[in-house]
């Protein structure tokens, strides 16, 4: 009795198993898995959220048939050169810490058998999770992470799609230089303030490094923690120097805090111009009209509409799907899809080698994105997408709008930073 | 220059006074019960998170919904205490370290699942605005919550020095046996002392959703703070929270201001380790 159980046992085992065999191989024929590593949860939760909403939305345009769009992929359903295969994305939480970066991508390469990652936003993340895919050998497309550092290291398999801070800080700065022959103004000190981390430090390395070349002096030098429950001393201390015009990097929780201590303890410059932080979409509902008159950098702003109609049939298509205008957050994330679909459709294959060699050959012309740039092409040394530039917007009216470069501004630039006291 | 001192020393005791009633109620329930509660930050959240949605759903302003708070809070403490921590009070000791380590990152996981890792904020509460008093500037909402955390804190001083019930559980926290053997019913004690430590977080959660981002991880960094302090101040003693509370804020800011705002963490930090070292009992601590 027993042997007979046992026996029949085994038989049912084997059956399970030989069945799921066969759908594992089933499936990687028509499947491509793709890591995506974000923080889904600890500080950078929502911004974690928001940029998987975006990989995942261009997942959905390359999966399906979208004639009407003029993306990578979008009219043909999967990957036409790979016999309509889909991309499949498997996510993985950082909770935003660099340690978790490089275990969560070993486990999406060792275990879930990736063939490629995206992401991971937090650039000292990205850092360590692209240090485990160079070493396993697979190719990490990044369209959110923006330290000038990731693409400086030489790696083989890493590829950024987005602008980084060393071309940001540039932007910020010539856009002062604009604004000073635009409205015959005078801007003599910067004061630079940002967290510290891979992000931020590099960001106030850039600044404190090209200040000089534009001729402006630095006067205050700062950098905190951004977890801080109370920054009213970096506010003291920026009240001290009184800058012209603050440059501010900063994740969400330090981009809300340092707006209220602001207001409270009234740090006034003529211009506050910042990074990152004051873009998320968390950002806006938490302080309101407060945040009117800040500069922020960017890659994307939904009035870009105006000169690209595909910026609004992606956000409709978006917000059908989240129920939120697409942030800028999402909009980078939403790039980095499309690249490695791209190339692995060009390669024919998921062999890394040869999707590498495809990256390389990456030729995708600006008409097919949603961000103001020539195209998308590669750097053969650093791999970072030379057509890559920023545009900075201005909250205005609690809304994000283009203000720089002036010719494609969907509005002026509000100068000098508006008084705290009375705003609605 | 001197202006800006005093607003620093002011800034200081602005989230010092706070501080220190966040850790009053941590340490009360290490003192009487040797558990530590890691989800003491957590609490705090809940307590801004009821105060926010209270402010949302039924327009109570934050000032208003500091007893609902507090009682919610009380409740809750009550309840852990009795479904789980005292389950575990006479098993193993790494069941009763972990046993609210637990529950942290089920409270924080359960509102992110809820309420969304969404940041949010009390827009228009009652009291807002900047009073300046000379050189220093004073944020309205800042000053109210602190002072209510010295009168909070100075009732719980009180409770526990002429109360009946709150000897009680200063006995409890001396020597448990021998209070027993007086008579004091200590599960009674226990139950109580969770239940306030975690009712004074939540008043404290009700005074920062006046003027503080709520999310689901805001408690994280305020529950690390609390550890330092309780130990700074000497495990189990509240007036030793409360005079450390307030040096840490003080020093946090002082630190930021004059030294670099990168290391004010690690400057409180090594002043509580340094303390470890010298007087591993703490300040104020027996």
């Amino acid at each position: 009795m027993q042997g007979k159980k046992t026996r029949w046992l085994t038989y049912a085992m084997a059956l399970v198993f030989s069945l799921s065999m066969v759908s594992a191989g089933v499936a990687a024929d028509k499947e491509i898995r793709i890591g995506a590593v974000y923080p889904l949860t600890g500080n950078l939760a929502s911004t974690g959220l928001d940029c998987l909403h975006g990989a995942e939305l261009a997942v959905d345009i390359i999966n399906g048939k979208y004639p009407d769009l003029s993306l990578p992929l979008a009219k043909t359903a999967g990957l036409p050169n790979l016999g309509g295969a889909k991309i499949k994305l498997i996510t993985a939480d950082t909770k935003g810490e660099p340690r978790n970066g490089q275990a969560e991508a070993e486990r999406l390469v060792t275990q879930e058998k990736v063939v490629g990652m995206i992401g991971a936003y937090q650039s000292a993340v990205t850092k360590t999770a692209s240090q485990a895919t160079e070493r396993l050998r697979i190719p990490y497309v990044c369209s959110d992470s923006s330290s000038p550092t990731l693409t400086e290291r030489g790696l083989k398999y890493f590829f950024r799609v987005s602008p980084h801070d060393a071309g940001f800080a540039r932007d910020q700065l010539q856009f002062l230089k604009d604004i000073e022959k635009a409205r015959g103004v005078k801007i003599r000190t910067i004061a630079v303030l940002y967290e510290n981390t891979e992000f931020g430090s590099n960001v106030g390395k850039q600044v404190l490094a090209l200040a000089p070349e534009y001729g402006f002096k630095v006067v205050a030098d700062i950098s905190y923690t951004a977890n801080a429950t109370d920054v009213t001393s970096e506010v003291g201390r920026l009240i001290r120097a009184n800058p012209d015009v603050l440059m501010h990097a900063s994740y969400i929780t330090d981009a809300i805090l340092f707006t209220k201590t602001f207001k409270e303890m009234g740090f006034h410059p003529k211009g506050l111009l910042t990074f990152a932080g004051y873009i998320e979409p968390g950002y806006l509902p938490a302080v309101k009209a407060d945040a009117n008159g800040i500069i922020v950098r960017s890659t994307f702003a939904l009035d870009l509409a105006k000169s690209k109609p595909l910026v609004a049939k992606v956000n409709a298509l978006f917000k059908k799907k989240y129920g939120i205008d697409m942030s800028e957050n999402a909009a980078r994330s939403f790039g980095a899809p499309f690249v490695i679909a791209d190339a692995i459709n060009r390669a024919k294959t998921t062999e890394a080698e040869a999707v590498v060699k495809a990256l390389l050959a990456t030729n995708i012309p600006g008409s097919e994105l949603i961000y103001p740039w020539k195209g998308i092409q590669f750097d053969p040394k650093s791999h970072q997408n030379v057509y890559a530039r920023g545009i900075l917007v201005q909250i205005q009216n609690q809304k994000y709008v283009t203000v720089w470069p002036f010719e494609s501004a969907a509005a002026k630039v509000i100068w000098p930073f508006p008084a705290w006291a009375g705003r609605k | 220059m001197y202006e800006q001192l005093a607003q620093q020393i002011v800034n200081g005791l602005l989230i010092g006074f706070l501080y220190s009633l966040i850790a009053i109620g941590l340490t009360m329930i290490w003192g009487v019960m040797n558990i530590i509660n890691f989800a003491h930050g957590d609490f705090l959240m809940l307590g801004m998170f009821i105060s926010f949605w209270l402010y949302t759903l039924y327009g109570l302003d934050p000032l208003f919904s500091i007893p609902i708070c507090a009682g919610a809070l009380f409740l809750l403490g009550l309840l852990i205490y009795r479904f789980l921590v005292s389950k575990v009070m006479t098993g193993p000791g790494l069941a009763q370290l972990v046993v609210t380590f637990g529950v942290s990152i089920f409270i924080a996981n359960a509102a992110v699942y809820f309420w969304t890792p969404d940041f949010r904020m009390i827009q228009n509460p009652l009291l807002s605005g900047t009073w300046t008093l000379g050189a220093v500037d004073l944020s309205i909402p800042k000053a109210i919550a602190s002072a209510g955390s010295v009168v909070v804190s100075f009732l719980v001083f009180l409770f526990l020095r002429k109360t009946k019930t709150g000897k009680a559980i200063l006995a409890t926290e001396m020597n448990r046996d021998s209070a027993l053997l007086m008579g004091i019913n200590t599960e009674r004690v226990n139950a109580l002392s969770f239940g306030i430590g975690s009712a004074l977080v939540g008043i404290a959660g009700a005074f920062l959703s006046m003027y503080y981002y709520i999310y689901p991880q805001v408690g994280g960094t305020f529950g690390l703070i609390s550890f330092c302090i309780v130990a700074l101040g000497g495990f189990g003693s509240i007036e030793g929270a409360f005079v450390a509370g307030i040096l840490i804020g003080i020093v946090q800011t002082l630190g930021g201001y004059f030294f670099d705002p990168a290391y004010k963490y690690a400057i409180v930090f090594a002043m509580y380790l340094v303390t470890v070292w010298i007087r591993p009992q703490g300040l104020l601590g027996w």
